[in-house]
């Protein structure tokens, strides 16, 4: 299990200002979720979506450790649980599926898209759910069917969404009509403030994917011009740019100077004078900044150190440091996807060391060596962590809560601001 | 393939680590794609563990299975062994490394570590979390005890079996039982695998019997001791007053020690409050009951014989003690439901229309969505049932704690008669959640009930409105804390003078207030 800095040549050619820097790649032990964890939070942004792992118990524990338990009513995810007989090829695994999917959209009428989610066992007896899907596909009461992977041995937690978008893209309506599309499946409030923003800088038609129903997703083609919203949607970037839709490079939209680079990203591309811009954005950014100055108190002049997670590490680290005055050790990455950080990483203090990937034994040696201030990490990291005395905001909590544009930029420091509200309370 | 809502167990290298985690000193190496680290938070997080679970996962990803992943496992294995210098290592795969077939057991023979290595298979795709900690506490004490000889005319000593890292109650329970062997002067050699090294493990033919907790666990590993190093061990499960009394008359008897002056003092205070008047309106309450073998069983005898209910259900997701399941219910006059589908257990449920659910955290759900007051006998249990307090289920305290815990969720019985008399109440009628539950009762914040004339001139003249859109806005925030944006909102708007709150005003207040 080696660990490599990997440097480029000296003759590469430099593109962006970060680019250079060395990044610290690790193979070994991963404390990462798998993409079926991407359900969590998708099963209820789209609400007429249903997700049927085809995996093992493994598979279904693991929905139901990470979410399902804390849910008092019947989810729209599933598990169909391979069994022996599925391994043995006594049933026909084809078969098997259909009668499955036939029994739980009979239980679930509402249901409108159903997504075949493939897991590592699927993916290693090479069960192909996509002859699946298409077979299936609108053969119960028009609902389609379409496939993806969300297992541990290709994604990594929010890679999940990415495959389940990109799942969805060859499958949006063709339309050439100019448009901004906003990618990466957003808190509603979230998707609401920016949609008056937009409409108040004057771009007429904003469409977001994914749409809050099955039916409503939005079309795509040469006028689509599109921001993403997460950081993580690598496959979904690629899929919708094959069809024709133009990315447009951005910071991401965390923070009050993030929020504004990104929507100014929009904004250049459609022709928004900056007055109108600098109009519309500037009460938001003022609140933003206003809002941030209690947290910003507790942060500043803090250490912090990113073990990797959700890919959403690069831009927070960017926000905390420039926003709240806090100091990167390390920022961990579960993978660093260099074009769409690319607006990212001139933005990152020099002294931060990048990682990629993990060794967790020796990520942990690096964390106990420079006891930061705040560890932000997993759950399965945080409690062990803690009671080391070690400070730690857990990171999954980061993608389950709204944190991106102006009106959460307070909300976002406060997150990392609250582990040490809670320690100066503590009297015990 | 079969269709899972909720499962009631996990894989059975869930019930692997869950030994591991338990004891000290030994050391899992598990082969595993990326991902199936989440078990470590059943641990950290659940049972809110202090340290990492002693788990070494390979996280082998796509990539690596062109490579070498067998020689993956053997670099984990050698780094673990290193790294944590334990005293023993167990060594396994999970679900999808059982598919691509490196043999961890026979990769690590060929490892020449210093340290016993235990082999654990475990099929992943036919047996369950519970069958997975058996299989491996009884491979572990199998390659560990041995047999040994007791001075004639010691004291007598057992071990206390069963035990587990994320099992429900095992913490409380274990200190009871102590407190009854202690009570009987019985000395207890070894507990295990909560809180046992490998070495401990030697030491366990160095008692007279086994007090086995929880047979799911501990059975297999009880018989093969029984078997080759001559312990008894005990049947009795001391859930429950009845039982404990039972248990601790058999616990004499292989100890060869006299209870009757333990046994003649009244320990629980449950006799006591399930005769006194204020538990008269229990009598007959039709209780459905779905746990784990151990904790069905035993919950029936307790609902039937020492609260008066009625049992209109029972039933299990153990199929391995299914037989246990089956008998208890022929003497309630019941078929025992045995299955691990989530929907056949709610079917079962629906159709008897319970007043009383106890079960898992599953029927949890089925018990909300249907309606019926439930509490938790067994697992699988979230975080709120690794409680703080001491809880046992076991032992006359824990005789304390079911009849508490139980009663709880039933409306009481004052309420229950005011029903039964006055059926209009707008507050409090039949669908709304007893009211010592203290909700479900609060009034609706969009539609007030009576829009009267007189509701609509309340504002004064002078005060705040919302805009529609504003009013919409709100409406976003969580309800728990919607109440608290409202009333600062309005609290800003009315210091700066602002009479019609707005969309921006909303957030000019929220980012005001979060200075």
């Amino acid at each position: 299990m080696s660990a490599i800095l990997e440097r480029p040549a000296a003759t590469a050619p430099v593109e962006a200002g970060c680019d250079t820097r060395p990044v610290l790649r690790e193979r070994g032990q991963r404390e990462v979720f798998c993409g079926l964890t991407g359900i969590v939070w998708m099963h209820r942004k789209i609400q007429d979506a249903f997700f049927l792992v085809v995996g093992s118990r493994t598979c279904a524990h693991l929905l139901q450790s990470a979410a399902g338990v804390m849910i008092f009513a019947e989810p729209r995810f599933a598990t169909a649980i391979l069994d022996e007989r599925d391994l043995a090829g006594l049933a026909d695994a084809q078969d098997e599926l259909d009668r499955n999917v036939a029994r739980l959209l009979e239980r679930r009428p509402d249901i409108k898209l159903l997504f075949l989610v493939g897991s590592c066992p699927s993916e290693v007896i090479k069960l192909d759910l996509h002859r699946a899907a298409q077979r299936l596909d609108r053969r119960f009461n028009g609902v389609r069917v379409l496939n993806y992977s969300g297992s541990g041995i290709e994604t990594t937690f929010t890679q999940g969404e990415d495959a389940c978008l990109a799942a969805l893209v060859p499958e949006l309506p063709q339309s050439d009509v100019a448009q901004l599309m906003v990618v990466g499946a957003l808190a509603d409030v979230v998707e609401d403030q920016f949609s008056r923003l937009f409409a108040a800088m004057g771009i007429e038609r904003v469409a977001f994917l994914p749409a809050r129903r099955a039916g409503g997703m939005p079309a795509v083609g040469p006028g689509t011009k599109f921001l993403l919203a997460q950081p993580f949607l690598a496959e979904t970037g690629r899929l919708l740019e094959a069809r024709g839709a133009r990315h447009l490079a951005a910071p991401f939209p965390l923070g009050a100077e993030g929020t504004t680079l990104w929507l100014r990203a929009a904004a250049q591309a459609f022709g928004v004078s900056p007055a109108r811009f600098d109009e519309v954005t500037a009460a938001g950014e003022a609140r933003a900044r206003q809002a941030l100055a209690a947290p910003r108190a507790r942060l500043e002049g803090k250490s912090v150190f990113f073990f990797p997670d959700s890919q959403l590490e690069v831009p927070m680290a960017r926000f905390l440091t420039r926003e709240c005055g806090m100091e990167a050790i390390e920022i961990g990455t579960p993978y660093l996807h260099r074009q769409h950080l690319a607006e990212e990483m001139p933005l990152l203090p020099e002294s931060a060391l990048l990682s990629e990937g993990q060794d967790v034994e020796k990520q942990l040696d690096r964390c106990q060596a420079a006891r930061p201030d705040l560890v932000v990490c997993g759950l399965g990291l945080a409690n062990p962590l803690e009671a080391q005395g070690i400070t730690t905001k857990w990171s999954i909590e980061l993608v389950f809560t709204p944190v991106q544009g102006y009106d959460q930029a307070g909300d976002l420091a406060g997150l990392f601001a609250r582990p040490f509200a809670r320690r100066g309370l503590l009297k015990v | 393939m079969q269709l899972t809502l909720w499962t009631y167990e996990g894989p059975p290298h869930v019930g692997a680590m869950r030994v591991a985690s338990a004891m000290e000193g030994l050391h899992y190496v598990l082969h595993a794609p990326q991902g199936d680290t989440y078990a470590d938070l059943l641990f950290t997080m659940i049972e809110r563990r202090n340290s990492r679970p002693p788990v070494t996962y390979t996280t082998f990803q796509a990539r690596d299975l062109g490579g070498d992943t067998a020689e993956l496992f053997k670099s984990a294995l050698r780094d673990a062994a290193e790294r944590f210098q334990p005293e023993a290592m167990l060594v396994g795969a999970s679900c999808t490394a059982e598919l691509i077939q490196d043999d961890p057991g026979g990769l690590a023979g060929t490892s020449a570590l210093s340290i016993p290595v235990i082999p654990v298979e475990l099929p992943a795709y036919q047996k369950k979390e519970n069958w997975g900690a058996a299989e491996t506490l009884y491979q572990l004490i199998r390659r560990f005890a041995v047999k040994m000889e007791r001075a004639p005319g010691a004291a007598p000593r057992c071990n206390i079996l069963g035990p587990t890292a994320l099992g429900f109650r095992h913490r409380d329970d274990v200190k009871e039982v102590r407190g009854i062997l202690a009570r009987l002067g019985i000395a207890v050699n070894v507990v295990a695998p909560l809180g046992a090294r490998p070495s401990d493990l030697a030491r366990l033919g160095d008692a007279d019997f086994n007090v086995v907790l929880y047979p799911e666990v501990a059975g297999q590993a009880a018989s093969w001791m029984q078997r080759n190093l001559g312990q008894p061990f005990t049947r009795c499960i001391p859930i429950g007053v009845g039982a404990t009394r039972d248990f601790i008359a058999e616990v004499a008897g292989l100890a060869g020690v006299d209870a009757s002056e333990f046994l003649a003092e009244e320990s629980s205070r449950l006799p006591w409050y399930s005769r006194s008047v204020d538990s008269t309106y229990l009598t007959g309450k039709r209780v459905f009951i779905f746990a784990d073998a151990t904790h069905a069983v035993a919950a029936a005898r307790v609902a039937a014989e020492e609260l008066g209910f009625q049992v209109v259900g029972l039933g299990t997701y153990s199929r391995e003690q299914a037989r246990e399941v089956r008998e208890a219910a022929k003497r309630h006059g019941l078929e025992a439901l045995i299955t691990d589908d989530y929907l056949e257990v709610e079917a079962a449920i629906a159709a008897v229309q319970p007043e009383l659910v106890l079960g898992t955290q599953m029927e949890r759900h089925v018990a909300k969505r249907l309606g019926v007051p439930c509490a938790v006998i067994s697992a699988p249990v979230h975080v709120q049932d690794f409680p703080a307090r001491n809880s046992p289920q076991m032992g006359f305290e824990g005789a304390n704690v079911l009849f508490d815990t139980w009663v709880h969720p039933l409306m009481m019985g004052l309420e229950e008669h005011l029903i039964g008399m006055f059926r209009e109440d707008f507050e409090f009628h039949a669908e709304a959640a007893p009211s010592h539950l203290g909700h479900a009762t609060a009034p609706r914040e969009a539609e007030p009930v009576d829009p009267t004339p007189e509701a609509a001139v309340i504002e004064a003249p002078g005060a705040v409105s919302w805009t529609p859109d504003g009013e919409k806005e709100l409406k976003k925030i969580p309800f728990f804390v919607r109440g608290k944006a409202r009333r600062n909102t309005e609290r800003f708007a009315e210091m700066n003078g602002i009479r019609t709150i707005t969309v921006e005003t909303l957030y000019d207040a929220k980012a005001y207030f979060s200075r």
